[in-house]
């Protein structure tokens, strides 16, 4: 019978978020029992967190796993788990450093940032994600009776109910060999000074429909235009073509925002762009009317950008 | 130092609305373009080589559909500056997933002798799963998302984007396989009278018999994970559109604005 298990990510002292949601998606899957992996140093505590969402919890204690080193992890894993596990994980940059490599030891399949699990037929897991940069959905089917490797997107599962208790089981004696020809280093935070958008009322936002760097200008007369409330950001494109500082990038890999109004234009709406930003309302300006910003944004203008901002910043002007 | 690149022609999505022919993609209607990620992947190998010393390997893995596609991707990394092309093509490779991807390539890894393995960090199906599943094949340290390297005689200093801005610094031994991010150079300009420098050298082609695999273990046969088709998710609430003129959008947006803070 399949095993599920959920991998929980923990950070000084406390589980993420996404645990609870790891845990319904496995009850998704028909799971009657899932249990709960956490590793790391020093770790009691967390693991009884973790009880609060999972029958059971597997406690990995060892100095090696202080630091969340995919590589160690993963070694860690393979020990201690079944050949057939399924392993939930939520997607980010520690499950795509993980979940690749584990699923090829593991010899199972490998399902990376599912939107959405429809259930088990046999056993083939029936499920939905997207594909080209979230532009189009796909139904996706996996043969789990060998086990499988499945990374869930943030936010896409509805967070189970807690109050489960389950019991803690040290798992730590079977954790093998730890070594690994990766060594974490350190952490080095983002460079500080210069703009700072997350004190921003009102965000004048631009990505790739901005299409030329001397665009960029007209997000700028935009801003002057409103005034000192406002700021310019971006997403990720802009700033891996330096057109505008990483300061201004928003998105799981930038900062996070919380304006009054967050005026989208020329963004996709990726999913990592949008869990950056936490907060007012959102304005979407795109002239693609399938673009995803339409579904999470509160107003929606179908429009390119490159016209609209011109005749918006005179409009403001004139008042 | 050797260093081999995995890139991949994929369709050019761009701003544009993606037309569906009833459940598949309308193939018609797409241009191709290399994986943006691979770019930036070529550019840094072609900087270490420059630093180090070395050579510059890129390959891809199609079948007879996309050898076109898979030949002008290869030409335009080469016109970048990679000084070797490897097209591994076969009709058994059709509809691999990522591990028959992986696998597709380690049979390439197999016949070379690389130091280095770069991917793109994902391509157009956002799985980003060949570069660790290729890692764990050969038993080789992975790193995933990288936007910083430094390298050293025997091993390198890697950064890895990780959440909030933050990079997460690594020592990692070589041979070793990292996948690349966005953003970690400025991927150089190819022009025409590149790729035509370029469109006369032989790039030598393999086949599965050629890379000593197993057929069932990669292709349609060979996937645990199959996709069954495409879509266009209906659309839910959503945004409430904001219709009219050019004039009367532009008030109604100063209006709400205005009235949530905005102006």
């Amino acid at each position: 019978m399949t095993q599920y298990f959920a991998y929980i990510q923990h950070a000084k002292g406390e589980i993420e978020d996404t645990a609870a949601e790891l845990a319904a998606a496995a009850k998704a899957m028909g799971a009657d029992s899932v249990t709960a992996v956490v590793t790391g140093s020093g770790i009691d505590d967390v693991a009884g967190k973790a009880g609060e969402f999972f029958n059971e919890v597997y406690k990995i204690d060892n100095e090696a796993l202080a630091y969340p080193n995919a590589e160690v992890v993963r070694k860690a894993l393979v020990s201690v788990l079944p050949d057939d596990a399924v392993v939930l994980l939520s997607h980010g940059t520690f499950a795509m450093d993980l979940g690749p490599g584990l699923s090829v030891k593991q010899d199972s399949a490998y399902l990376a940032d599912i939107t959405a699990i429809e259930g088990v037929e046999g056993t083939v897991l029936k499920t939905v994600r997207t594909e080209l940069g979230g532009s189009v959905s796909t139904h996706v089917d996996a043969d789990i009776a060998g086990g499988a490797v499945i990374t869930l997107r943030p936010g896409a599962n509805e967070p189970a109910a807690g109050g489960v208790g389950g019991t803690v089981t040290d798992k730590s004696g079977d954790a093998g060999d730890l070594s690994a020809k990766r060594k974490f280093v350190e952490v080095v935070a983002p460079e500080a000074g210069g703009v700072d958008i997350t004190k921003a009322e009102m965000l004048v936002s631009i990505g790739r429909g901005i299409e030329d760097e001397d665009n960029i200008e007209m997000a700028m007369e935009l801003k002057e235009a409103i005034g000192s409330k406002a700021e310019v950001s971006c997403s990720r494109p802009i700033c891996d073509a330096k057109w505008l500082e990483a300061a201004r990038q928003v998105g799981t890999s930038g900062q996070t925002v919380k304006p009054n109004v967050y005026l989208a234009l020329g963004i996709s709406g990726s999913f990592q762009h949008m869990g950056g930003v936490k907060g007012g309302i959102i304005i979407g300006v795109n002239k693609n009317p399938n673009a995803p910003i339409f579904q999470v944004a509160d107003y929606g203008i179908e429009a390119d950008i490159l016209e609209f901002i011109p005749a918006l910043t005179e409009k403001i002007n004139s008042l | 130092m050797e260093i081999l690149v995995c890139v991949k022609s994929v369709p050019d999505t761009g701003e544009e609305e993606i037309e569906l022919d009833g459940n598949d993609l309308d193939y018609d209607e797409l241009t191709y373009v290399v994986n943006e990620w691979d770019n930036y992947a070529v550019e840094e190998a072609i900087q270490i080589a420059d630093k180090v010393g070395g050579n510059v390997t890129v390959v891809t893995v199609g079948d007879e559909e996309n050898e076109d596609e898979c030949d002008e991707v290869l030409r335009r990394e080469m016109a970048m500056g990679a000084g070797n092309a490897v097209h591994l093509m076969d009709e058994a490779f059709e509809k691999s997933d990522a591990r028959g991807v992986a696998t597709i390539l380690k049979g390439a890894v197999d016949k070379g002798k690389y130091d280095l393995i770069l991917t793109g960090a994902q391509a157009d199906a956002g799985y980003g799963a060949v570069g660790g599943m290729l890692a764990a094949m050969l038993d080789y340290p992975y790193a995933s998302l990288v936007n910083k390297i430094e390298a050293a005689e025997g091993k390198m200093t890697v950064g890895r984007e990780i959440e909030g801005g933050n990079t997460e610094m690594n020592e990692i031994e070589l041979p070793c396989v990292l996948s690349i991010q966005t953003g970690i150079n400025e991927p150089r300009y190819v022009g025409i009278k590149g790729i035509r420098q370029v469109s006369g050298v032989d790039v030598p082609q393999y086949g599965a018999e050629d890379l000593g695999l197993d057929e069932s273990s990669v292709g349609e046969g060979g996937a645990k994970v199959k996709r069954q088709d495409y879509f266009i998710p209906e659309a839910g609430e959503g945004a409430e559109m904001i219709e009219g003129s050019d004039d009367e959008v532009i008030d109604k947006l100063i209006e709400i604005l205005k009235a949530n803070g905005g102006l």
